[in-house]
């Protein structure tokens, strides 16, 4: 640490780890999403990135048409396109369900070709539509900008704002699935399907709701994603084995775990990243953590089930 | 004879399959192929190694390795290694501000060739490292994953990312890799112009021998009491385990010899194909791998060739012409793969191939029907 002072050194850390904090938000919605069809149902979405890169175009797409024809309402249309990616991408998701995910529930391995196949699809789809640059939507101006504490510390205000709706998410997701009655079926269903279904529970139902609602909270993550970076068709690709990493190593089942990971896996390579380069840092971190999964191979926060 | 007869040729069934692969490889490519189309068959017939080597590790360990790549590029990168070496020599590196050192180190202000690049000036010590760096380093993995009983999905997330992080380090360090592009400007190997049409075409057989000899080798791996066993730990693992074998064990013997598969592979492929980069090592190529051996049939080591051909024909045809169509189609056929015959070709083979034979065989029983009795009896005697 030669050659900077010990306030540089704090605004470093300060800066970096807000940095950190933006990814470690988009990494947590991917992940919440994920955690719910990976750790809950066990399929193997290789296409999630894509359901992100759905949300995320979905507010392009928002932005561009409230900018052509209704502009005074540009200050609004960023909220309701959270919601509408929410359930573009859910729609998707369920469709997707029922052409494809149930055929394979008693396969999961096999829900990775299955899923990639379907990334591809609709990375090209997105090409076809939307071309093959990135796009960024124009962002409503109280979200540019940003909040000075010091001379040094410069925190801009979507990495807030995007905080700040990754804690709203997370905690409707924990009242879904833990404190509601459908998550009590999920749950049931994913632990013990003949059971559930003896018990009356509509499982296929059941699967194909919490699979949309993965996709839909995907989709979110895509509208939150395009406040700190733009959209390509491969942008999902880039996302999807970071946000693999986030639910293995969390332990798949568990929501606390999942945020504990996205957190520190964000923060190591964020910080790490301004003393050694990028691509180093992510190196380290990948590193770190499967060297973590050899010595937990369930994860940080398995819950603890005799198997 | 009989050994060999049923043990590595499967009988007369899996005999007549390996014949056709061999005469459709050695013969009838190179009759009908002009040096260019059969230079890219011979860069497909590389990536064969590695779907030959899931068929192995997926189709019959259930063992399902989204890394194949790592070990496709190891061997790939090894042999790229020594070739650039030879290609930099003093004379040729003349004008670099330090002549004798890859043109992309110098390019990263490098003075001196690094450690690990030194030995890749001897020929038999690269061969020695394609083969063994890959197995060493899949049985690092395999041995600190099996046996703590990490499988399945954990596996393959696993593989996936430390193709990753490979893919990563190889970008990043520029200097000691070359970086994205990768080490090109590969010219000779001993001394034998590597580039002209001629080694082009030696390359060509040495690698559909050396594919032939491949599949040889994991049959005779499959038929052998381990091969029974393997099979056993893919459906009961428990149950083997309870018998007192060490599962572990054999899934990492498994998971090295397919690394040394593919490494053989990508050890080719720099030959053909006259270069190595990043883009044979990571998450895509991977998959795609697993596609190659989905396609062909993860249960037969033949389909695995002929459906790494039949993709990489269709990507390169397809593309050509319609570029945006590619991507639909190859992920429709996943889909399809999947959901419709999941013992991919040589699955659909098994279910209607003797539906057909079954037909030729009646059409031909009517036939003889139509031939006076006298005639078919004359055969018989003859026989």
């Amino acid at each position: 640490m030669d050659g900077y002072t010990s306030s540089e050194l704090v605004s470093i850390f300060a800066m970096q780890g807000f940095a950190g904090i933006s990814l470690f938000s988009v990494l947590l919605l991917m992940a919440l999403g994920l955690a719910i069809i990976f750790g809950q149902m066990g399929v193997i979405n290789m296409a999630h990135g894509e359901f992100m890169a759905v949300g995320a175009y979905t507010t392009y797409f928002m932005a561009t048409l409230t900018e052509t024809y209704f502009p005074a309402f540009m200050p609004y249309y960023f909220v309701f396109a959270i919601v509408v990616a929410f359930f573009v991408s859910g729609i998707l998701g369920y469709l997707a369900e029922f052409a494809l995910i149930r055929h394979l529930y008693k396969r999961p391995l096999d829900t990775l070709l299955a899923t990639w196949g379907l990334s591809l699809i609709m990375q090209q789809s997105f090409r076809s539509l939307f071309g093959a640059r990135e796009v960024s939507p124009t962002l409503p101006e109280w979200l540019l900008g940003s909040y000075q504490p010091t001379d040094m510390i410069d925190i801009p205000l979507n990495g807030m704002f995007v905080l700040g709706l990754t804690a709203v998410v997370t905690l409707a997701v924990y009242y879904l699935m833990f404190k509601s009655r459908w998550g009590l079926r999920v749950r049931a269903t994913t632990q013990n399907r003949v059971m559930s279904d003896a018990v009356g529970i509509n499982t296929k139902k059941v699967d194909r709701y919490t699979f949309a609602l993965g996709c839909g909270i995907a989709g979110i993550a895509g509208a939150a994603f395009t406040t700190i970076a733009s959209t390509g068709p491969t942008t999902g690709t880039l996302y999807i084995v970071d946000t693999f990493m986030v639910v293995v190593f969390g332990g798949a089942a568990s929501l606390f775990g999942t945020i504990a990971s996205a957190f520190s896996i964000a923060q190591a390579q964020s910080i790490l990243e301004f003393f050694i380069s990028g691509s180093m840092a992510k190196v380290y971190t990948l590193l770190a953590l499967v060297l973590i999964l050899m010595f937990k191979p369930e994860g940080l926060f398995a819950s603890k089930v005799r198997r | 004879m009989s050994f060999v007869y049923e043990k590595i040729m499967g009988g007369k069934k899996g005999l007549i399959g390996f014949i056709i692969l061999a005469a459709l490889i050695l013969v009838i490519f190179p009759l009908f192929l002009d040096s260019f189309r059969l230079n890219l068959v011979g860069k497909y017939l590389t990536y064969a190694f590695a779907a030959v080597s899931l068929v192995l590790l997926w189709g019959y360990g259930g063992i399902l390795s989204l890394g194949q790549g790592i070990f496709f590029g190891l061997g790939g990168y090894a042999m790229a290694m020594f070739l650039k070496l030879e290609a930099s020599s003093p004379e040729n590196t003349a004008i670099q501000s330090t002549p004798g050192i890859p043109d992309f180190m110098d390019w990263n202000q490098l003075t001196e060739l690094p450690w690990f690049w030194e030995p890749f000036t001897s020929f038999t010590f690269t061969i020695l490292a394609i083969l063994i760096v890959p197995a060493a380093f899949a049985y690092l993995i395999g041995s600190a994953m099996f046996k703590r009983r990490v499988g399945g999905v954990y596996f393959a997330i696993i593989t996936q990312v430390i193709a990753v992080i490979l893919t990563v380090l190889i970008v990043g360090q520029q200097g000691l890799t070359g970086g994205i592009n990768g080490i090109t400007d590969l010219r000779t190997l001993n001394g034998w112009d590597i580039t002209s049409d001629s080694a082009k075409n030696i390359f060509y057989f040495i690698n559909a021998a050396l594919l032939l000899m491949v599949i040889l080798a994991s049959r005779v791996v499959l038929t052998s009491k381990f091969g029974r066993i393997l099979l056993a730990v893919r459906d009961k693992e428990d149950r083997v385990r309870f018998s007192g074998y060490d599962v572990a064990n054999f899934k990492i013997f498994v998971f090295c010899f397919a690394a040394m598969i593919s490494a053989i592979g990508g050890a080719m492929f720099t030959l053909q194909v006259g270069f190595m980069s990043p883009s044979f090592v990571g998450i895509v190529p991977s998959i795609e791998m697993v596609i190659f051996a989905a396609v062909g049939g993860r249960m037969s080591l033949i389909g695995a060739v002929y459906g790494t051909l039949l993709i990489n024909f269709g990507k390169t045809t397809f593309s050509e012409s319609f570029p945006e169509m590619w991507l639909f189609l190859i992920g429709g056929l996943f889909i399809a793969v999947v959901m419709l015959f999941p013992n991919g070709l040589a699955g659909l083979w098994d279910d209607y191939g003797h539906h057909i034979t079954n037909k030729l065989r009646f059409i031909a029983k009517g036939f003889s029907k139509l031939v006076p009795q006298s005639m078919l009896r004359k055969v018989e005697d003859a026989r």
